[in-house]
């Protein structure tokens, strides 16, 4: 197959990008997204052109370190990473837009590659349970019920990419801390912290500058993980309990 | 050289608890004192940071990923065993510990594999309170399922992504001991060196991979929990950046590598399909509870559409070979059987290098619903990947690299030979000998992490009171300095041939001679080969751009250039090896049915490589394998 590739390039977090295009040619049908550039580089260094550098590590989509949008779309089209998206896929001859993430909170680096720093700094301000290796109880002692604990899977499942923020018209990082908020806080384990947990990464996500859900849904379509956008609602029910304990005075 | 396990004397199951009773231990506002430097964050390195850091010690960690979460220990998919016994069928610490030694055809230290049987039950408690959501029952309580190599159900799992949900666990922990200041970590920042200071393994070398910048970080003691060396074949399970420069450097400053050659080939992974291919996906093991996997039994059917192959024209050879445990038959006997029928040209798919992995009868006597519940997330993997829909048509499997078993060796401390210098996780060589069982290798990272190493770095750390180096000791300078001209070195070629062309050279001469079989003609002609190869990336690799900020390819120029020497060492370890046993398979030494003949008179030891300078072969170091509680006996399956 062959391809007209549209890629940002940008040599360093100060400079300005821009867009340049190159042509992919023989790629195989069967070969995957990020296969295709790793031919496309290639192609490059003959030619004495830098590669276009762009994240990626698992490539079985579970990482989460890609973090390319292609034709507008972060991850491309489907349901998938972009280490998962297959270049029998496109059409023979399409043109193809290849940007990395785009939100405010996750500057670019260079080419592809974006900072996102900032999800680490949310998951440090509460997505955890406090708990010293040593101290747990049997792991049978706290039944779950198993509509329950497969929730808490679903919201688990979250890779962390950043496609939701990259997604949203708002630059909004709802979704991914919905899921954390949601696996951690439908569990016995993870309930005593629940109010702090919520306060504290909502409040650390604003920090941030992520912005605000407006209810467009576009994380829910992007994310590979399929965390519903429902996770968002809960959320907010929790963090509007906690704020309000914590406004009439009462310890979280 | 003599290596001392320091094994601790007693019986075999009292030798953990007796070694706890009596570890040498620091005091809380000590090990405030402790700078524990940590390179990698995977299951082994997560959980150590987080578990030091709550004890006290002052951690810094380092990833080469953008967060310590992407750490390749997140793509495991099948489970994690432990002896929970929460099935009531039979299982218990001793017959993990018996699988675990069996599977790894004898070739394991005794006393490390019980421990790690022993604090199997401890990290399920542990995962469980930090949040992960493993599958559950109706009532409430914990699942369980099966893997091969054993005949009890002991794996506890969350869906197919449990690799993710441990790591997550771990991941939250350290994340909270940054969030408190006790952890510093570094993303983006790659170790190429070993600094030693008195023989000490006192601080490393990093590059920070976004501005390029190489220095130096000292610390009291370093753990190396940086993964296995799979990628030295170019193809297999791993992440792209999985590499060997981490042990390897710390092997150049004088730690021993223990059966390097010691690789585990997985069997159910999703076959090659071109030349450009980039990665190999696995198909978790846990599938061949429900798969069956067969081949047609004439060579005229291969290319038949499977449904048209009647029921007694196939062959379940792995039932027919292996009765008692049929398709949930050890890793290396599932894989070596797999290339055994396709070389006899019955593989289907692209190539003939395929077989059928088969949810048919499943499916049938549990209905779709309960398979897409099991598994649903690989059956979609699949679908997108191959474009083909297993519910219908038999998924297509080929074997593939996947972990490595060897590792630096460490003793009963997980200490290597360097003092100061500790090996945590796939980085080490201790628990899995010639072969691991699936769902052990979650099992041993976590254990290395959470229960082991904080208990046993006290050893060391107690004797280095009032020891601290100086950071700018001029140890440190000079191994920045060296590592400075390596990268200009590699900058400075401007040869032709790219980095990903070297290496997957590299990666076609290890599969085809310390692949799946290996014979001494093969290895030897390896040996012949890898020099000159890495003689030509000396003079002939071409790297543009900078060295001054983010570069991919010099990024991997690095690790390809530590991989064409560790290649050698690997083939040399396989050529000396004259006995097959587990993953390694000498064709030179097989029973008349096939199967792996071990020497036990000969071979029963750790082969420990050390390194004696460039172009010099390295030293054979043995650490004879002394069994006082299980017989050596042949290992079968049938």
């Amino acid at each position: 197959m062959k391809f007209n590739l549209e890629v940002w390039r940008q040599t360093g977090p100060k400079t300005e990008g821009k867009i340049e295009k190159y042509e992919a040619n023989n790629i195989p049908a069967e070969a995957s997204f990020l296969e295709m550039l790793d031919i496309v580089n290639e192609d490059l260094t003959k030619k004495g052109v830098e590669p276009i550098q762009f994240d990626s590590d698992c490539r079985e989509g579970i990482c989460g370190n890609c973090s390319l949008t292609i034709n507008g779309v972060p991850h491309g089209q489907g349901r998938g990473t972009t280490c998962q998206l297959y270049m029998r896929k496109f059409r023979d001859g399409q043109t193809i837009t290849i940007e990395p993430f785009r939100a405010d909170s996750f500057p670019v680096e260079r080419d592809l590659v974006v900072n996102r720093e900032a999800f680490e700094r949310i998951m440090q301000a509460g997505g955890f349970i406090s708990e010293r290796a040593g101290s747990a109880p049997d792991a049978n002692s706290v039944p779950i019920p198993k509509i329950v604990a497969d929730q808490s899977m679903d919201a688990a499942a979250c890779i962390g990419c950043g496609a939701c923020a990259a997604a949203c018209p708002n630059g909004s990082a709802m979704l991914f801390v919905s899921a954390k908020v949601t696996h951690l806080g439908l569990l016995p384990q993870g309930e005593p912290e629940n109010d702090r947990r919520v306060l504290n990464m909502v409040r650390q996500m604003d920090k941030e500058g992520f912005g605000n859900c407006s209810n467009y849904y576009a994380c829910e379509a992007v994310c590979p993980a399929g965390i519903p956008a429902s996770f968002i609602a809960r959320m907010n029910r929790e963090y509007s309990f906690a704020s309000i304990k914590q406004s009439v005075g009462i310890a979280v | 050289m003599t290596l001392d396990a320091k094994t601790p004397a007693g019986p075999l199951d009292k030798k953990w608890t007796s070694f706890k009773n009596t570890a040498k231990l620091v005091n809380p506002a000590n090990k405030r004192k402790f700078d524990i430097i940590i390179v990698g964050s995977g299951l082994a390195g997560a959980a150590a940071a987080a578990t030091l850091a709550e004890q006290g010690y002052k951690v810094k960690c380092f990833c080469y990923q953008d967060s310590p979460r992407r750490a390749h220990s997140i793509a495991a998919q099948g489970g994690i065993n432990a002896a929970k016994n929460y099935q009531n069928d039979g299982d218990s610490v001793y017959r993990l510990f018996y699988d675990t030694i069996k599977g790894g055809d004898f070739r394991a230290r005794e006393a490390n594999v019980h421990r790690l049987a022993e604090v199997s039950n401890q990290i399920i408690d542990q995962c469980v309170a930090q949040g992960v959501p493993f599958a559950r029952e109706y009532g409430g309580l914990l699942d369980n399922r099966s893997f091969g190599g054993a005949q009890v159900s002991r794996t506890f799992y969350a869906r197919g992504q449990t690799g993710q949900q441990l790591l997550l666990g771990a991941y939250s922990a350290l994340s909270h001991q940054i969030a408190l200041g006790s952890v510093e970590m570094f993303s983006k920042t790659e170790m190429l060196d070993l600094v030693l200071v008195d023989g000490h393994a006192k601080g490393i070398v990093t590059r920070d991979m976004t501005t390029g910048e190489i220095t130096s970080h000292a610390g009291d003691a370093v753990l190396l929990c940086s993964g296995g060396y799979g990628n030295v074949f170019y193809l297999s399970t791993n992440a792209r950046g999985c590499n060997v420069t981490a042990t390897y450097r710390a092997y150049k400053r004088g730690a021993l590598f223990a059966n390097p050659c010691f690789t585990q080939i997985h069997p159910t992974c999703i076959p090659v399909s071109g030349e450009y291919q980039s990665k190999l996906t696995l198909m978790s093991e846990s599938l061949r509870n429900d798969g069956r996997v067969w081949v047609p039994k004439r060579k005229e059917d291969c290319a038949k559409d499977p449904k048209d192959i009647p029921e007694d024209a196939r062959d379940y050879y792995l039932e027919r070979k292996y009765p008692s445990y049929g398709n949930l038959a050890p890793r290396d006997i599932s894989s070596r059987s797999a290339k055994e029928v396709c070389d006899d040209g019955r593989g289907v798919g692209p190539g003939g290098l395929g077989v059928y992995l088969d949810f048919a009868d499943a499916i049938k006597r549990l209905g779709k619903h309960v398979i897409e519940e099991r598994y649903g997330n690989l059956f979609e993997m699949y679908a997108n990947i191959t474009g083909e829909n297993a519910y219908e048509r038999p998924m297509r499997i080929y074997p593939a690299v996947h972990y490595t078993m060897g590792g630096l060796w460490v003793d009963y401390n997980l200490m290597s030979n360097v003092p100061g210098l500790h090996v945590l996780g796939e980085a080490n060589f201790s628990d899995h000998g010639a072969n691991r069982l699936g769902a052990s290798a979650l099992m041993q990272g976590l254990a290395d992490g959470y229960f082991v190493l904080p208990n046993t770095l006290g050893t060391y750390m107690t004797a280095q009171f009032g020891k601290k180096v100086d950071a700018k000791a001029p140890a440190f300078q000079e191994a920045v300095d060296a590592a400075k001209a390596r990268v200009q070195k590699l900058m400075s070629i401007k040869g032709t041939r790219s980095v990903d062309s070297f290496h997957r050279e590299l990666g076609k001469i290890m599969w085809d001679k310390c692949g799946m079989a290996r014979d001494k003609a093969g290895l030897e002609e390896a040996l012949r080969l890898i020099p000159k190869l890495r003689e030509e990336f000396w003079s002939n690799l071409k790297l543009l751009g900078t060295a001054d900020g983010i570069n991919m390819e010099l990024e991997r120029a690095g690790r390809v250039a530590d991989f064409l020497e560790f290649g050698e060492l690997m083939c040399l370890d396989a050529l000396n090896r004259n006995e097959s046993c587990g993953g390694h398979f000498r064709t030179e030494y097989q029973t008349p049915e096939g199967e792996a003949l071990r020497n036990d008179d000969d071979y029963a030891f750790v082969s420990a490589w050390k390194y004696e300078g460039q172009g010099t072969a390295p030293t054979l170091v043995k650490e004879p394998l002394v069994y006082e509680e299980v017989k050596l006996a042949t290992r079968s399956y049938k």
